[in-house]
């Protein structure tokens, strides 16, 4: 006798978390769209109220077609669980305001998505909830920003934009010996290219909209516990392992034991702030995730043939895309993302900020917009755009100059891809020969 | 809570509630290399009903200190010591798997202090393939692995849980994960090693319920016929779909079924 195999990333992507609907039979994950489910007797409802049987109250709280969704990013995860958020910044709220009150701490790498920095850096300190951030490549960085107060370790797996390779198995013990959980954003990622469980993380966000959907129709976040953190050897997390007035004191530690995070996040945090997923959301993201493999595949090989034309450009002065020889983090690349480091990647342009707004300008089949991990292609200009509050010092610290121009490469043809490119490096070209003349 | 059994620690989950004598007691027992956490639905909703329910973690396992014991009898020993330190007299005695077993010689060998029997995914005999047993005794992950994987129905292997957005390959695994080197092992060997069960379930004289799993790998309804002889007229309850971690796959139908007899 021995284990059969687990079902694969594919397998998994089109069949975890879903049954043929018990109600019609029918075999895609209907939209179950009603706010609340009606319950059979008065003591079935208060058992579902008191968390004593499995099932479906409000849809803020628990949806039929969510969990599907949820199951889903847990079985791809490894995780215990996961939630579903209304966007991938809900999702990152959820899981601080779930181990964390004010006077709190956070270390998180410098190396973020402007709408994560923006959260950290501004919202929280209003709060009570101030984060150091410190150098992503630098696991020792982290632990000596490590104070008593400091409750999490937050970090992309590969930052947003420089790609930064996160090594998630030393920042992990890093915050272990300090008793945090690491919780990393995979968005860029997705369980496709790592899966960060198994390196040491223990939660991970996703920002759904990306990747993980492909076809940017929709907005969506989802959090997943891993659940191997020991919340009670840590001492550092009374909402997990204390009585908790707001539901007859449950504590979640005790009663849920692995899911006890995941738990606490549902029962109170998506209960009080309320920032769910639509059910029609996580029907859409259900069909994203259907062909997860199938797109990330090739949005890897369209981007490794992008960044090889990208280098012979003369206009180009850097690319920064972690499998390239000479990138500070190919060999840890090569470690944790065998398949592929993704297909956002960015890249200076010679004559800065003027070249970059030239060759944005110059795109046709690139979409200039705020987003990424669409089937589609897309551009934008980072430091007018996406991180446009960072200060200079902010920006260089994230790996951004002001001629930075960050890609998303999609599931195009890549001739086209590089048709479309050589006419925004034309453009660029013109501006930093003017810029030479003019020296 | 808390109390101390042969200089141990032991854990007892009460749903925060002090022990009523005037209300009638539920033990939960849970399975090899499992916890109290595998009962938490089933606790807090007899809880809610009038009952004192006390969800032990046993020696070595969860939060009981200790090594874990060696064979079936000790373990139904040490439930009477726990019932006798918190002034239990009749308790209904429900147990998954392992703790059927235990839940069957407690209620045999001490029947004054079992009002009900309930052995929910259960066989007797219950054998352990020398596979799961080696890998166990070397604490190795194929063991979770493997009871992972036969725990779970075929088609729960891909998910379906009536708990939202909870993973049960995920949950199980964990759980396994978190149990003390040798704990497992120990328990495993003791279900395999005990022999009596067929003889013991004669002397059980209190209303006895079987819960089982239609989709059961581990312990196939097929092979309870000759528990079920044993047995004096038990109820059998057979939860169509679910394998044998029914807790989880069917933890509504089980709570339904655990109602005719508690």
């Amino acid at each position: 006798m021995s284990a059969p195999d687990y079902p694969g990333l594919d397998t998994l992507a089109l069949h975890a978390g879903s049954q043929p609907d018990p109600a019609t039979g029918a075999r895609a994950t209907p939209i179950y769209q009603s706010a609340s489910f009606c319950f059979p007797d008065s003591d079935y409802a208060a058992s579902l109220f008191n968390i004593e049987r499995a099932g479906h109250v409000y849809s803020r709280l628990s949806n039929p077609t969510n969990a599907v969704l949820e199951e889903r990013i847990a079985a791809l995860e490894d995780g215990v669980g996961a939630i579903a958020t209304a966007s991938g910044q809900a999702a990152l709220t959820l899981a601080i305001m779930t181990l964390m009150g004010a006077g709190s701490h956070i270390v998180a790498a410098a190396a973020l998505y402007g709408g994560s920095h923006n959260l950290l850096a501004y919202t929280l300190p209003r709060l009570g909830i101030e984060t150091t951030f410190v150098d992503a490549r630098d696991p020792q960085a982290f632990a000596s920003a490590i104070q008593d107060n400091t409750r999490l370790v937050f970090a992309e797996t590969v930052g947003n934009p420089g790609l930064d390779v996160l090594n998630i198995p030393e920042v992990a013990a890093v915050a272990h010996k300090a008793g945090l959980p690491l919780m990393v954003d995979s968005t860029f990622t997705t369980p496709y290219l790592i899966k960060p469980f198994e390196h040491g993380a223990d939660i991970i966000m996703h920002s759904a909209t990306k990747f993980l959907s492909g076809h940017g129709i929709v907005i969506g976040g989802l959090l997943v516990d891993g659940g191997r953190f020991d919340w009670d050897a840590s001492g550092k997390f009374p909402t997990l392992t204390e009585p908790y007035a707001g539901f007859h004191n449950l504590v979640f530690s005790e009663e849920f034991g692995p899911a006890a995070f995941i738990q606490r996040a549902r029962k109170e945090g998506l209960r009080d702030f309320g920032a769910c997923m639509s059910p029609t959301t996580a029907f859409h993201i259900l069909q994203g995730i259907e062909t997860l493999g199938l797109r990330m595949s090739r949005h890897v090989e369209n981007t490794r043939s992008v960044v090889e034309f990208l280098a012979q450009q003369e206009h180009v002065s850097r690319i920064g895309y972690p499998e390239l020889e000479g990138h500070p983090d190919q060999p840890l690349a090569a470690a944790l993302l065998p398949k592929g480091c993704g297909a956002v990647f960015s890249f200076d342009l010679k004559g800065g900020r003027d070249a970059g707004i030239a060759f944005v300008d110059a795109l046709n089949l690139f979409s200039h917009l705020a987003n990424v991990g669409d089937a589609k292609s897309l551009v934008i200009h980072p430091a007018s755009t996406t991180h446009h509050r960072m200060d200079a010092a902010a920006l260089a610290a994230g790996g951004i100059g002001e001629g930075t121009i960050r890609l998303s490469i999609g599931l195009e043809d890549p001739r086209d891809l590089m048709t479309d490119l050589k006419q925004g490096l034309r453009a660029a070209g013109k501006v930093a020969a003017k810029q030479t003349v003019t020296s | 809570m808390k109390i101390t059994i042969d200089n141990n620690s032991v854990y007892c989950y009460t749903n925060s509630r002090d022990i009523d004598s005037d209300k009638p007691s539920i033990v939960f027992i849970h399975g090899s290399g499992m916890d109290h956490t595998v009962w938490t639905l089933a606790a807090r909703h007899f809880a809610r009903h009038g009952n004192n329910v006390i969800a032990v973690d046993l020696p070595g396992h969860g939060r009981s200190a200790g090594a874990a014991l060696e064979n079936i009898a000790a373990m139904a020993d040490w439930l009477k010591k726990v019932l006798d330190a918190l002034k239990v007299e009749a308790t209904a005695v429900v147990g998954h798997s392992l703790g059927s077993l235990i839940a069957l010689d407690f209620s045999a060998r001490y029947a004054s202090r079992a009002r009900a029997l309930v052995m929910v995914g259960t066989i007797v005999p219950m054998p352990v393939s020398d596979a799961i047993l080696e890998a166990c005794k070397n604490n190795d992950h194929s063991a979770y692995d493997m009871l992972t994987q036969y725990g779970l129905s075929k088609r729960h292997q891909y998910g379906g849980n009536r708990s939202s957005g909870i993973w049960m390959v995920g949950s199980s695994l964990r759980l396994y994960e978190r149990s003390k080197p040798g704990a497992l092992y120990h328990d495993m060997k003791a279900c395999n090693e005990y022999q009596c069960g067929l003889e013991r379930a004669g002397a059980v004289e209190c209303p006895v319920l079987m819960v089982l799993g239609s989709e059961d790998r581990l312990t196939p309804v097929r092979g309870t016929r000759p528990l079920q002889e044993a047995l004096n007229h038990p109820e059998v309850s057979v939860l169509p779909g679910a394998g044998h971690t029914l807790m989880m796959e069917a933890p509504n139908a089980l709570l339904d079924a655990l109602h005719r007899v508690l």
